[in-house]
């Protein structure tokens, strides 16, 4: 067996002395893992966030196999230094693996998970791309939010929450009874706005709802703690101005 | 083959980084033939580490004394620290003999993945020595990775409040690196860094 094809190193585990195992994100061939031997001295090339080549080979499909893998391109240079890229960058590869099944294409995730890290690698706003990116990984996984128009009323304006049972947007007219169980919608989702360190947050909160009871809370896991750490950052953010930028526009 | 005794040390031998079972034997003979030279004395040194080394309660090197040779230096720069994540990169930093400040080793870093939160780092230990009033600068020598630079990034803003310059290695080309076998990753972090000659 074997395959070769770009992906994304999600993680990389220690495996021995040398060698470790890492996780991919392929277009062709979803969240794959397999063995890289001699990882250690290939420690720069299986950071997380990394595009790489990878060939992979095992005798039986349900091996785990081995990777040879070839850097392609990294942005690193500009999200390490930078505390808020990087813990996104940390949680998009974290969620990724905990929530994706293995060994089963996304090629709609795969480039969700392209455009943000070509984000994250730039100067560009990244706080509304990765909440896209959430949205797209709730979709691809079947559960999708309905935020084109009001679950009560139909209509398509005035959207300001979402009913944590159906994923539906519900507009701020027909909010009254149920408000404070309903979660806040972030206006940039349903218009055109500025997204703001506050309204990242709520965006957050609001996919992390979703990704916690359709994807982690049924097989017994939590969200990953790099996306808590996310969220806290993003929320210390929106106290004191300054500690992150998640939005360059004014 | 060579009795228990010899298969066991052959075993601890082979536990050692860098050494298989078969690497391991070759140790174990080699030993064996120079007993007195070389076998003797190691076991010597072997045991007197067992028994005298120790960490160092301010720092986190290993030394026979605590504190240790660095923390009682008094030629040493005491308004200088630098964090490292392991005692291995403490005595990196030494052989370089470029740093003449103290250290303070965090013992790993933060992972999400394996379950490694600052609890489970020496940081409190870090905040306390940098709140002594006689530090003025911490350096975060800590890896270029993704793992190391989240650690450095946190550690940084538990450091703060406290009103110290916090810095960080430059990352960039190795001495003696080519350009056009350098990442992108690196030669994008040359350049951001880069100095007015």
């Amino acid at each position: 067996m074997q395959w070769s094809e770009e992906g994304f190193v999600l993680v990389a585990r220690r495996h021995g002395e040398s060698s470790a195992v890492v996780s991919l994100l392929t277009a062709g061939h979803g969240r794959h893992a397999g063995l890289v031997r001699g990882g250690s001295r290939q420690r720069g090339v299986i950071q997380p966030g990394n595009r790489v080549m990878a060939t992979w080979r095992a005798r039986l499909a349900d091996h785990l196999g081995s990777f040879t893998l070839e850097g392609v391109s990294s942005g690193l240079g500009v999200i390490l230094p930078d505390r808020g890229r990087l813990a996104a960058l940390t949680a998009a590869c974290a969620v990724a693996e905990a929530a994706l099944p293995e060994r089963h294409p996304y090629p709609r995730l795969f480039r969700a998970f392209e455009r943000l890290l070509a984000v994250l690698a730039s100067d560009r706003d990244w706080g509304e791309p990765f909440v896209r990116w959430e949205i797209t990984l709730l979709d691809e996984l079947g559960f999708g939010l309905d935020l084109g128009s009001c679950a009560v009323t139909g209509a398509t304006e005035g959207l300001a929450y979402v009913s944590p049972n159906s994923g539906r947007a519900v507009s701020d007219g027909a909010a009254d009874p149920y408000r404070d169980r309903l979660l806040p919608l972030p206006r940039f989702l349903v218009a055109e706005v500025a997204a703001d360190a506050a309204a990242v947050g709520q965006g957050l909160r609001l996919t992390g709802s979703f990704l916690e009871r359709h994807a982690f809370t049924p097989h017994g896991r939590k969200l990953p703690a790099a996306r808590h750490r996310l969220l806290g950052m993003i929320s210390m953010a929106t106290t004191s101005p300054g500690v992150i930028t998640v939005a360059e526009r004014t | 083959m060579g009795g228990p005794d010899i298969e066991r040390l052959i075993g601890l031998v082979a536990k050692l980084p860098g050494l298989g079972p078969r690497s391991a034997r070759r140790v174990v003979l080699a030993l064996l033939k120079r007993r007195e030279a070389l076998l003797a004395p190691l076991a010597e040194a072997l045991r007197a580490a067992a028994e005298r080394v120790r960490t160092c309660s301010r720092c986190g090197n290993l030394d026979t004394a605590d504190p240790c040779a660095i923390c009682r230096d008094e030629r040493r720069d005491p308004s200088v620290l630098c964090v490292v994540e392991d005692v291995a990169d403490l005595w990196a930093m030494e052989r370089a003999g470029v740093f003449h400040g103290r250290y303070h080793v965090l013992g790993g870093t933060l992972s999400a993945l394996d379950g490694v939160g600052p609890d489970d780092l020496d940081i409190r230990g870090l905040l306390a020595r940098a709140g002594d009033g006689a530090v003025q600068e911490v350096i975060l020598a800590t890896n270029a990775t993704v793992d190391g630079q989240t650690t450095a990034h946190y550690v940084a803003e538990r450091l703060s409040e406290r009103g110290l310059t916090v810095t960080r290695l430059a990352h960039g080309v190795p001495i003696g690196g080519e350009l056009e076998y350098l990442d992108e990753g690196t030669l994008g972090a040359a350049l951001k860094s880069r100095r007015a000659l």
